[in-house]
């Protein structure tokens, strides 16, 4: 029984769809007293809509969670705190123009005679932060004075204050924190521990799973891979798990690939020679030919979508250069890189791909008019035209052309997107993560899409969180760490050579 | 080829056109006016021209349609214009001094002779109508190039305006008394003279916006400005566009207002109309946030300003509590459009009207 008297909370058989996308199906955890689990999965993976739903920002489809050895369901944030679950997000939310005590006492100060007491407040917040965390700095100066690294700890003992917290979420805490901010947190983070609570901490950088964690929940895909404990599992599996590589069958995928392989054209397409930006992307060198998928793989922050807006001009290159169909380019700018023939299907489908309120007959001529100019304007007919093209080539499940784009599923966004830049018949095509968040079939039909835009000569860059998506799609691959190109595979790619290369120096 | 199966009529398409609030606004307030002021919609026909308080809703809306012109665009991409004011006083200054000079040499004298100009007429509209351009295009500068939030970069120009105005004509009111120029806001051809200027503005700018990329591209980089410029959309032509057209507006809209109370009178014309612009658009139901606009939508916008202040006037509001009851009635209005409010009525699910 002892076992289970340590555990703390249990989340069971969790699941939540949201429309259009299943973001959870059947996740599990369990959290012991005084230990710190890290929940790791690529962007999408479902992490943060795990701790959602723990935290009653978001409320499960079925599953259920059990807390101190009751059900529970938080309703609200402020609800889950009274239980005593507390959660610091990755930015800030504080005020830096309030000293640290008013931090860490907002709404709760100590009062005599109707007036705060400030001697009282403030020695309660030193308190707070020497007990609970063991950081001694004066709490009646701002916040904004101290680094993020403080602030960071103010929040977390504003977290622990409210109740007596027996669960603390880190949200990728340590994404703004440099070393010494991050060894300091740990500290903290290691002295909560030894007071029993339970620390969730969800992060990206492998190095600081393995330094602080006891346990790893993996998701992927909004499905549970596995809970491990840390010491038994190496950086290589671990990295595996979290990208998968359920051994992809010789599918008709790998047959189409191999078919296509032989219209790869020898002259490169788009050629990039020392091309980088400081902070960004280190300098690389890439050859893109025609008929070709090239993949790019590694982590999340490794600097895939950094190479895609640079390539596409999104950010202006500050060394090397780009040449296409051997001519250089001068205009790195997406207005530039369109009339040269080349699209970018980005990353973030909301912020950056679709316009919501538009429909999908205009979000799908936006760039092709674009291209175009203010004053050639396509007729409603030709714009038509081309719309009802591409829903039907692509499929795209919507009511009409004039419906609202927003009203669509997150794949059919996606569709319309593709369909956008395949209007604009370029000769490069960067997919940077097009079937994050969509569904298995559609996932399918749009690697399969890739694949037989290759085949018509175009020549595409295919970026993914999953390397068994890129290695089903690409003919070559290039793997990236910590924002540098570290390595090239064609031909025969084997997929532990490149987990191995993604994971870098440990072998 | 197009698809369209013709929709169902339905009570609930008539709610969602976007001209339906603006026109039942409009039609509750002649309602009101309809029960409670005898004659107002009278039209008498006097020489051949058409009068009556209808008529002057149009005539007296004039200077703020043709603000809601132009800043039905620039709210459209996300942003807002608080100089209209100032740049139509200062349309209005250049016009006034370019017809008479005599405040510039400091001499009191008063110019009676209405066949009497300084410049030709072609000169001062066109003059007048370059700087206020010239001030839209300041503004657009600021907000497309130098990344000044719209609010901050027009109040500056909405603050100093009124100053450059007064320099322009020495800090006097100038008389204007010159015939041909009073025909700009106070001449009929069976319709008041200023209505016809509306409608050539309003078709050049609907030519303009629907018949071109740019009302797309102004909607597209109103509603995501990110996504537009991953697209290839010069979102900052289109900004800077927009504002220097809005300040052309705006030096129309001074040409009107000056002829109509024949001065040139740098610290009140225009006053305050800025505000009206902007609500006229809102109530045409262009978000501020931007993104889908509709030009006519803000005209009958422009229209419910001016109606409210005119039915005020005519059942004896006295002026000073003008602006607190034009309040109010803007705020049911605006609650109008509010989903919340919009939900609340639809829970009631009684069968009367939404008011």
């Amino acid at each position: 029984m002892a076992e289970t008297d340590q555990i703390i909370l249990t989340m069971e058989g969790i699941s939540k769809a949201f429309p259009g996308v299943q973001a959870l199906e059947d996740v599990s955890l369990t959290l012991k007293k005084g230990e710190i689990l890290c929940l790791v999965g690529e962007n999408g993976a479902g992490k943060s809509t795990l701790m959602k739903i723990l935290t009653g920002v978001d409320q499960p489809d079925s599953g259920r969670i059990i807390f101190d050895g009751k059900e529970i369901q938080a309703k609200s944030p402020q609800h889950a705190q009274s239980l005593g679950i507390s959660t610091v997000y990755q930015e800030i939310n504080l005020c830096t123009n309030l000293t640290v005590a008013e931090n860490i006492l907002l709404g709760r100060e100590p009062h005599k005679m109707g007036r705060i007491d400030w001697a009282k407040t403030n020695a309660l917040a030193n308190e707070t932060l020497q007990r609970l965390l063991g950081v001694d700095i004066d709490v009646a100066k701002p916040l904004g004075s101290y680094t993020v690294a403080i602030q960071q700890m103010v929040a977390i003992a504003r977290a622990l204050y409210v109740e007596s917290a027996k669960i603390l979420i880190l949200d990728e805490p340590t994404s703004s924190l440099d070393e010494n901010e991050t060894a300091q947190l740990f500290k903290v983070m290691k002295k909560l521990k030894a007071t029993g609570v339970g620390v969730v901490f969800i992060t990206h950088f492998i190095g600081q799973i393995y330094e602080i964690s006891d346990r790893i929940t993996v998701l992927r895909n909004g499905k549970l891979v596995g809970t491990y404990e840390t010491a038994s599992i190496t950086r290589v599996s671990l990295i595996s798990k979290m990208i998968g590589r359920s051994l992809a069958e010789f599918d008709e995928m790998t047959k189409i690939k191999l078919e296509s392989s032989k219209h790869i054209k020898s002259d490169a397409l788009l050629q990039a020679r020392e091309f980088g930006l400081t902070g960004s992307i280190q300098p690389f060198d890439l050859d893109l030919h025609a008929g070709e998928v090239v993949g790019l793989a590694g982590l999340l922050g490794s600097g895939r979508t950094e190479t895609a807006s640079i390539l596409f001009g999104v950010e202006k290159p500050d060394t090397g250069s780009l040449s296409m169909n051997g001519n250089m380019v001068q205009d790195h700018s997406p207005l530039g890189s369109i009339k040269r023939g080349v699209a970018l299907c980005p990353e973030d489908r909301k912020a950056a791909g679709i316009v919501d309120d538009l429909t999908v007959r205009e979000n799908i001529v936006l760039a092709m008019q674009a291209n175009k100019g203010w004053f050639q304007y396509l007729s409603l007919p030709e714009q038509y035209e081309i719309a009802e093209k591409y829903i039907e080539l692509l499929s795209i499940a919507t009511p009409s052309a004039d419906q609202p784009v927003k009203n669509l599923s997150g794949g059919n966004q996606q569709k319309v997107i593709l369909a956008r830049w395949l209007a604009t018949n370029p000769q490069v095509l960067i997919l940077d993560e097009p079937t994050r968040g969509i569904d298995v079939g559609t996932k399918a039909e749009i690697q399969k899409l890739v694949l037989s835009l290759a085949e018509e000569g175009k020549a595409c860059v295919f970026i993914s969180s999953e390397l068994e998506e890129v290695l089903r799609t690409s003919h070559r691959i290039i793997v990236l760490r910590d924002r540098e190109k570290v390595a090239e595979f064609s031909g025969e790619i084997d997929e532990n050579t490149i987990i191995h290369a993604i994971a870098g120096s440990e072998a | 080829m197009k698809k369209t199966t013709k929709p169902a009529f339905t009570w609930r398409r008539v709610t969602e056109n976007r001209l339906f609030f603006p026109i039942l606004a409009l039609s509750l307030i002649l309602l009101f006016d309809f029960i409670f002021i005898p004659g107002f919609f009278a039209i008498e026909n006097r020489d051949g021209d058409l009068r009556g308080s209808l008529i002057d809703i149009f005539r007296n809306g004039s200077t703020v349609m043709l603000l809601a012109i132009g800043m039905t665009l620039v709210i459209a991409t996300g942003g807002v214009d608080l100089s209209v004011g100032a740049t139509m006083a200062i349309a209005a200054s250049v016009a006034g001094i370019l017809m008479n000079p005599s405040a510039l040499k400091n001499e009191v004298f008063f110019v009676t002779d209405p066949n009497y100009t300084f410049q030709p007429l072609w000169l001062v509209i066109v003059s007048a109508l370059i700087i206020a351009t010239v001030c839209g295009l300041w503004n657009g500068i600021l907000v497309a190039y130098m990344r000044i939030q719209p609010m901050v970069a027009t109040l500056i120009l909405m603050i100093s305006g009124r100053g450059i105005a007064q320099l322009i004509t020495n800090g006097l009111r100038v008389q204007i008394t010159y015939r041909p120029y009073a025909f700009i806001g106070q001449g009929w051809i069976i319709l008041p003279f200023s209505l016809y200027l509306v409608a050539i503005v309003l078709t050049i700018t609907w030519i303009m916006t629907r018949k071109t990329a740019i009302g797309m591209f102004i909607e597209s980089v109103g509603i995501n400005f990110r996504s537009s410029y991953f697209s290839g959309i010069d979102e900052k032509k289109i900004k800077l566009l927009v504002y220097t057209f809005c300040g052309f507006c705006a030096g129309i809209a001074g040409l009107v207002a000056s002829s109509n109370v024949r001065t040139s009178d740098a610290s009140n014309i225009g006053l305050t109309t800025e505000l009206d612009a902007i609500l006229a658009v809102v109530i045409g139901g262009t978000s501020m946030s931007g993104g889908r606009f509709s030009l006519l939508a803000s005209m009958i916008g422009a229209l419910v300003m001016q109606a409210i202040t005119q039915s005020m006037y005519a059942i004896g509001v006295p002026a000073f509590a003008l602006q607190a009851i034009k309040a109010v009635v803007v705020i049911l209005v605006i609650l109008l459009y509010s989903e919340q409010v919009r939900g609340f009525v639809r829970n009631i699910t009684a069968p009367k009207k939404e008011v």
